[in-house]
């Protein structure tokens, strides 16, 4: 079943890094198809590091590797993701008025995906 | 220049224009063509100047094909004066001599003008319209800054020697102490790396930032927020009222805001919170507030769009005169309503990180694309022009986060041309087609 959780997309060093050689490279897409997570939150949902899931929010969905978050980065309900193709996929069009749609704090959903 | 590949140079006080600090202390040591060491760089900057090398790709590609420059600027000219709504996006990792081109071409066509602002800051700019920005330089803020607030940011990875060179460590004039001298405080929903460096980390709920903001300024002004205050924003009453204690008692003090602000639910309106909190500190004590700029030249891109057309993004000027007005001349709701028919996109990457919709719309509509680099928005443009990196190869003039102008030292030539010069042949292309003579604007 899916879990609802905040969803948090910004900048990291690697994303930042990893786009200088180019947006194509190995690096970079596995750094903005990460999905960070609250350790407990990830045991909750019965996942290891590693695992693949499917993040969705009410515009659109992705496919994407789930890893427990560094020193408690993360409160509990909170998931975090690499600016990239990802977050992207999970913005709506409406901008509410302010040229920009909201791509911080949305809702989403996860969904442990099969292994393989 | 005339380096050929045996040579070995230093070039000093070059400027690195990955991110808005534009730190512009950098030595280069350039070696074979290649630079190999950028001493003082962060790790962004070392990734922007040592991952730098020729790309193996045609000055220009129509449709995926190779093309010559002239074809190219021919194609492109074409595709723009044929459009009825055109939009010119993107600027931010270009030059102000290249920016103030792309809006003299905006002009020429009849179409919007917008920046990769809309969609960083965008809402920034809205709230600075409607509220003002209390507003200093980094000098500044390194000489006397004793209280330094980050609020929805995350320097430590994104601006990683905001805090080193110009923020928290160095000693100033007036904080001869250096970072001991200097209270520390992050405002976020994350513990980030940034919050080891912080003497004072409130953690706040998601979505929750307008109403910690507006209690902080209930506080300042001697009222209670209410008992409910710590279960809606996570931050107890305790907590909030030590730091308006301390936004209040400091000698100069300055808040840092990032897009934890400007992309959250409440967007300018939490950003008015801020500038508004700022505002009403200056009753007591001398306090600024400053956006955490993202790319190399998106501060260029606002002052070169606002001293062209009276406004900072967001701008059509179908009319011969400029509009401005966010959520309709913006490009991300151009393109997800479907509006714009032709688009030309300079160093920067829509296909990327723009909504689905957007996307979707962006890849059925014929449109033009510089960049040095092979991106999503170049491998599907109908023409695409490889161009010389600005700083590296380019110089200018960009602008640092804080609205001072740097001249760029390119360290290495390009057999690319400069946005600049591809931008001007095709001004000069588009004038000639409509008819308007051909003399340098």
């Amino acid at each position: 079943m899916a879990e609802t959780f905040v969803l948090i997309a910004g900048r990291t060093s690697w994303q930042g890094t990893s786009l200088n050689e180019s947006k194509f490279s190995e690096e970079y897409l596995e750094e903005t198809h990460t999905l960070w997570m609250n350790s407990a939150d990830l045991a909750e949902l019965g996942l290891k590091p590693g695992n693949r899931v499917r993040i969705g929010s009410q515009w659109g969905s992705a496919e994407v590797v789930v890893q427990a978050d560094k020193r408690g980065e993360l409160p509990r309900g909170v998931v975090f993701i690499a600016y990239g193709d990802a977050s992207s996929r999970l913005m709506g069009g409406d901008t509410h008025g302010t040229g920009m749609p909201d791509s911080k704090g949305i809702d989403v959903t996860i969904e442990p995906l099969p292994a393989g | 220049m005339n380096a050929t590949l045996t040579d070995t140079r230093i070039v000093e006080n070059a400027t690195c224009t990955f991110c808005g600090c534009v730190c512009d202390d950098m030595i280069l040591k350039v070696q074979g063509g290649r630079i190999v060491e950028a001493r003082n760089a962060c790790v962004l900057g070392k990734a922007w100047f040592l991952n730098h090398h020729v790309e193996d790709r045609p000055v220009a590609l129509i449709e995926g094909k190779p093309a010559s420059l002239e074809e190219a600027v021919n194609r492109a000219a074409e595709i723009l004066v044929a459009a009825r709504y055109p939009v010119v996006y993107g600027l931010s990792d270009t030059t102000c001599e290249a920016q103030r081109i792309a809006v003299a071409i905006a002009d020429w066509i009849g179409g919007c003008v917008d920046t990769t602002t809309s969609v960083c800051h965008g809402p920034s700019g809205m709230a600075f319209q409607g509220v003002g920005e209390v507003t200093c330089s980094l000098g500044e803020v390194k000489n006397r800054a004793d209280l330094v607030v980050f609020w929805g940011c995350n320097p430590a990875e994104s601006h990683p020697r905001h805090m080193t060179r110009y923020s928290t460590m160095p000693r100033g004039l007036f904080v001869p102490n250096g970072r001991k001298g200097r209270t520390v405080v992050l405002v976020d929903v994350r513990r980030t790396k940034t919050a080891p460096a912080a003497d004072i980390f409130l953690q706040i709920k998601p979505r929750r930032d307008f109403e910690a903001l507006w209690a902080l300024r209930a506080l300042i002004k001697g009222c209670s927020p209410g008992p409910t205050i710590e279960e809606e924003t996570g931050i107890s009453l305790a907590q909030l009222q030590d730091l308006a204690q301390r936004m209040k008692s400091c000698k100069f003090g300055v808040l840092f805001f990032g897009m934890g602000l400007s992309m959250t639910r409440g967007k300018h309106l939490n950003v008015e919170a801020a500038l508004a909190l700022a505002r009403d500190l200056n009753q007591y004590t001398k306090f600024y507030i400053k956006p955490m700029r993202g790319h190399g030249n998106v501060t260029g891109a606002d002052n070169v769009v606002s001293w062209q057309t009276g406004y900072p993004f967001g701008v059509n000027l179908a009319r011969g005169y400029p509009r401005f007005n966010p959520g309709e001349y913006t490009t991300a709701d151009l393109l997800a309503r479907g509006e714009a028919d032709a688009a030309l996109i300079i160093a920067s990457d829509p296909l990327a990180n723009f909504s689905e919709p957007a996307r979707k719309h962006l890849r059925r509509i014929p449109y033009i694309a510089l960049d040095p680099k092979e991106t999503p928005t170049t491998r599907h443009a109908t023409v695409a022009f490889t161009t010389a990196v600005y700083g590296i190869n380019v110089a200018g003039t960009v602008y640092r986060m804080d609205d001072v102008p740097i001249r760029l030292r390119p360290a290495i030539p390009s057999p690319y041309p400069s946005d600049e010069e591809v931008l001007r042949r095709l001004e000069r292309r588009i004038r000639q087609l409509l008819g308007m003579g051909t003399q340098n604007t």
